[in-house]
């Protein structure tokens, strides 16, 4: 019984270091390649986008999911909200934009991720 | 990566349109200039079209750019327009929802016989090796289930768990994931388990993979009509339109017409684009984007705007804005915006939704573990059941759908009563609006006043000389009142003076010179100002005032000339629509810089009691903070253009438009229409929304707070109730479309006119 209670508890830990704790550092770099956000099973992928400072940018999304929830993208820092067509490629514009991490998700937030301009 | 930008280059022949090519020997320039780009077979261009086709394998944009570089400007005619990524997105919603609808089927096919079994008391457990086989044979259809059927939810909980983040998909994966694995330990090794214990939950997984399915597929379903409205809007486009090209009539695409196009436009008939009116008159019905029920007579000169509908007349008109530029255009792409944009209510939700997960996660551990410490025999298989029900029942959609699905409706319904919201904040703080100003002219009035009295003091003046010099003042003033006193000399038709010195002093009136004499046109206190005697006129202009009119004072070398007194008459319905306002609680005042007593009788006329007059127009946003100062949440209406500041600073700005006239990004919410009931209305809709989302958010909140504590099996102990983890699945799967269909309630939300 011990053994259970002691299983539980470093699943509850577990549960609070890889949602909450942990901080990404992965992200990819638009500047220096193109980037396709692809938008499917419930995550967008890259999630974390590192964009130029002070330049206006554009960001390509691909959605494949058909659920709604993936529907529509918003960068609610910059009022741009947009739809995604199914399988079909979006370019959205984004203005210059200062330093700083900027997030984007869908509008329940269960997609999310994060502009980072340096 | 690849395969999207090949697809996009592999396009063989695409066609561009080309702006501002207003000669035949453009012709040759373009082709050269597109022949020129890396990649171009050859090109072609119809000059009455105004469009090129170009072959070879090139991306659209290096060809605009060409264009663009010789001086023309061109876009893709690929472009997705509105109309055409609705239309996707429908294809899409409908596919999405027969695929679920299938995958329901296949998951209730086998849930509802277990589910129907189980109930009639057949034996869910596993004690003989005849009962192992055929357990472990609808283990492994439950598990081509789980496959067939639910592929979705493992998949996705997945993907999000290796990007550190966890969804709806995640408890749902985990839920029937858990009840899965355990009835199979129970299958293969029942000698593990407790004898108590030894049950299968494969009905449980089935059912709740089946009822969650039907529930998404029935929430795509009503999420479609959450977006009618816009849908309406995007409707309202013509798709041809009949140009005049070389000298004849013909129909060419929408996206086709180009600045400048002569345009004819027959009875019955949707305007295409927006443009003036060069030779016809026509009514023309606009109440798709203003509300305003009567049709408005068009005559040459008049504005026409896109999506309306010619009624009687045929009209040519010349193109102004055309594209992504109409009128139109620009209030689908607004209230696109507002639909997606969240008031701060939806914020705490948000924060919730963030955390939501894993704390689910979180007590579902826990739950099971109190019950393994200290529940009663089978302690096991109650741990696994409470653990199970409250990842099911835990449903972040619910409260993730609450406030975006409300003001995706109530935005859209404002749009229909030509009420334009910016976005979710101005919607939240109109809902809680004090107190209200109304600024006098053009928003209370009709805003194009008339001359109706001249009192000539100095009779060996004639009311013509008067009304010369008048209008020849005022022909150089911005007042709104000077244009009724220049209306007037036309319709008389007087020709105006050539007046030197002009000075304009700001709430005050206007000094002037006419050859010799000096002249002064204003209000009493320019009179006082220049020491000018009024006598008797005082009173008469007392009088005028009282009247609702407003008296200005002409002098010529300082003696009293004539009084002119000007009236803007009220809008048929502004006193009702004022007392709409008043009878919700808000506390109505009117602005003006006119003098105290003409405000005063509009005031009273339209049943106003608290007047800010004579008020100078840098002086309005002053009286804005005055009202803030007061604790008041202010709203403040204008026509948007000298009283921008005020509208600005105002906690909600409101401009009111004459037709659809407007400058849409200039204020937190426009009226299309000219009447106060958009004022109206426009609170009483974002009261509804606000209503709504509460409603919702409340629901959510309760569903959550609740459920989750009854599925681990608080009342047990008190009760001996546990829920059912099927009873959970179905509540989880209902939760989120009642709130979609309690959004969609305010689609039936009518604004009361009277």
């Amino acid at each position: 019984m011990m053994i259970i209670n002691l299983f539980g508890l470093v699943l509850i830990a577990l549960i609070i270091w890889w949602f909450w704790l942990y901080k990404p550092a992965k992200a990819i770099d638009s500047t220096m390649e193109s980037v396709t956000v692809i938008v499917n099973n419930g995550v967008y992928d890259p999630s974390r986008i590192i964009v130029a400072k002070g330049k206006e940018t554009t960001l390509n999304f691909l959605r494949k999911d058909g659920s709604p929830c993936a529907a529509t993208v918003i960068f609610p820092d910059f009022e741009v909200s947009e739809e995604l067509p199914v399988d079909e490629n979006k370019a959205i514009e984004l203005p210059s934009m200062a330093p700083g991490q900027y997030p984007f998700h869908c509008p329940m937030k269960m997609y999310s991720g994060t502009l980072i301009v340096e | 990566m690849n395969s999207i930008e090949s697809s996009i280059k592999d396009t063989k022949a695409q066609e561009l349109i080309i702006d501002g090519a207003g000669c035949a020997s453009c012709v040759g320039k373009i082709e050269t200039a597109l022949k020129n780009v890396n990649g171009v077979d050859n090109a072609q261009m119809n000059f009455a079209l105004r469009t090129v086709v170009v072959d070879g394998e090139v991306d659209s944009e290096d060809l605009v750019q060409a264009i663009e570089s010789i001086g023309y400007n061109a876009r893709s005619a690929e472009d997705t327009s509105d109309d055409e990524l609705l239309d996707e997105k429908e294809i899409a919603d409908q596919k999405y929802y027969t695929s679920l609808m299938r995958q329901m089927w296949i998951a209730l096919g086998l849930g509802v016989p277990l589910m129907i079994y189980s109930i009639a008391g057949g034996p869910m457990t596993v004690e003989t090796t005849v009962e192992r086989g055929i357990w472990l044979f609808i283990g492994i259809l439950c598990a081509a289930i789980m496959y067939f059927a639910g592929k979705h939810f493992y998949v996705g909980a997945w993907k999000s768990f290796v990007n550190h983040s966890a969804n709806m998909d995640t408890l749902i994966a985990l839920g029937t994931g858990t009840a899965w694995i355990y009835s199979m330990v129970v299958v293969f090794f029942p000698m593990a388990v407790p004898e108590m214990a030894r049950h299968v939950y494969f009905e449980a997984t089935a059912m709740i993979i089946g009822l969650i399915d039907l529930g998404l597929a029935l929430e795509v379903k009503a999420r479609g009509r959450t977006s009618e409205a816009i849908k309406r809007l995007i409707g309202l486009q013509a798709k041809t339109a009949r140009v005049v090209r070389d000298k004849k009539e013909v129909d060419i695409a929408i996206e086709q017409v180009l600045l400048n196009d002569i345009v004819r436009v027959r009875p019955g008939e949707k305007i295409p684009v927006d443009g003036l009116v060069i030779e016809g008159h026509t009514s023309i019905d606009e109440s798709m984007l203003t509300g305003e029920p009567m049709p408005v007579a068009k005559e040459v000169e008049d504005e026409v705007v896109a999506g309306t509908l010619n009624k009687t007349g045929s009209i040519l008109f010349k193109a102004t804005r055309v594209g992504k530029d109409t009128a139109l255009a620009q209030i689908i792409n607004m209230v696109k915006r507002a639909q997606n944009s969240k008031p701060p209510i939806g914020r705490l939700a948000d924060v919730i939704s963030a955390y939501f997960v894993p704390v689910v996660m979180i007590i579902s551990i826990i739950s099971a573990l109190v019950w393994l410490n200290f529940g009663p025999d089978p302690a096991l298989a109650f741990a696994v059941v409470s653990a199970t029900t409250v990842l099911i029942i835990a449903c972040p959609c619910a409260l993730g759908l609450a406030t975006p699905m409300s003001v995706m409706v109530g935005v859209g319904k404002a749009a229909e009563a030509g009420v334009l919201i910016r976005n979710g904040e101005a919607l939240q703080t109109a809902s809680k609006i004090t107190a209200m100003i109304l600024d006098k002219t053009g928003t209370i009035t009709e805003g194009s006043p008339t001359v109706t009295d001249i009192l000539v003091a100095d009779k060996s003046y004639t009311e013509k000389y008067i009304l010369t010099i008048a209008s020849s003042i005022e022909s150089r003033s911005e007042h709104p009142l000077a244009q009724a006193i220049v209306d007037s000399a036309i319709a008389q038709e007087i020709d105006p003076e050539d007046i030197s010195d002009f000075q304009a002093i700001a709430g005050h009136g206007i000094e002037a010179k006419l050859e010799d004499h000096h002249l002064l046109f204003g209000n009493q206190k320019l009179m006082f100002k220049k020491g000018v005697f009024l006598g008797e006129f005082v009173s008469k202009a007392q009088k005028l005032a009282d009247e609702a009119k407003t008296p200005m004072y002409l002098a010529i070398d300082n003696k009293l000339a004539a009084i002119i007194a000007v009236s803007d008459p009220i809008k048929e319905d502004s006193i009702e629509a004022i007392k709409r306002l008043q009878n919700s609680g808000i506390r109505v005042v009117m602005l003006t810089g006119d003098n105290r007593a003409t405000a005063n009788a509009v005031a009273k006329k339209v049943g106003i009691k608290e007047v800010f007059a004579e008020v100078l127009p840098e002086d309005k946003s002053n009286k804005v903070a005055e009202l803030q100062a007061q604790n008041e949440i202010v709203g403040m209406t204008g026509d948007g253009i000298n009283d921008a500041p005020a509208l600005a600073l105002a906690n909600v700005g409101f401009a009111i438009g004459t037709g659809t006239d407007v400058a849409i990004e200039s204020a937190d919410i426009t009226l299309m229409r000219g009447s106060l009931h958009g004022l109206a209305d426009a609170i009483a809709v974002s009261k509804a929304t606000l209503r709504n989302i509460k409603q919702n958010l409340f629901g959510a909140f309760i569903y959550n707070v609740a459920g989750v504590p009854f599925a681990a099996g608080l009342l047990y102990p008190f009760f001996g109730l546990l829920l059912n983890p099927v009873i959970a699945g179905a509540a989880m799967a209902f939760s989120s479309l009642t709130v979609v269909s309690n959004a969609n309630r305010l689609r039936l939300f009518k604004p009361q006119e009277h």
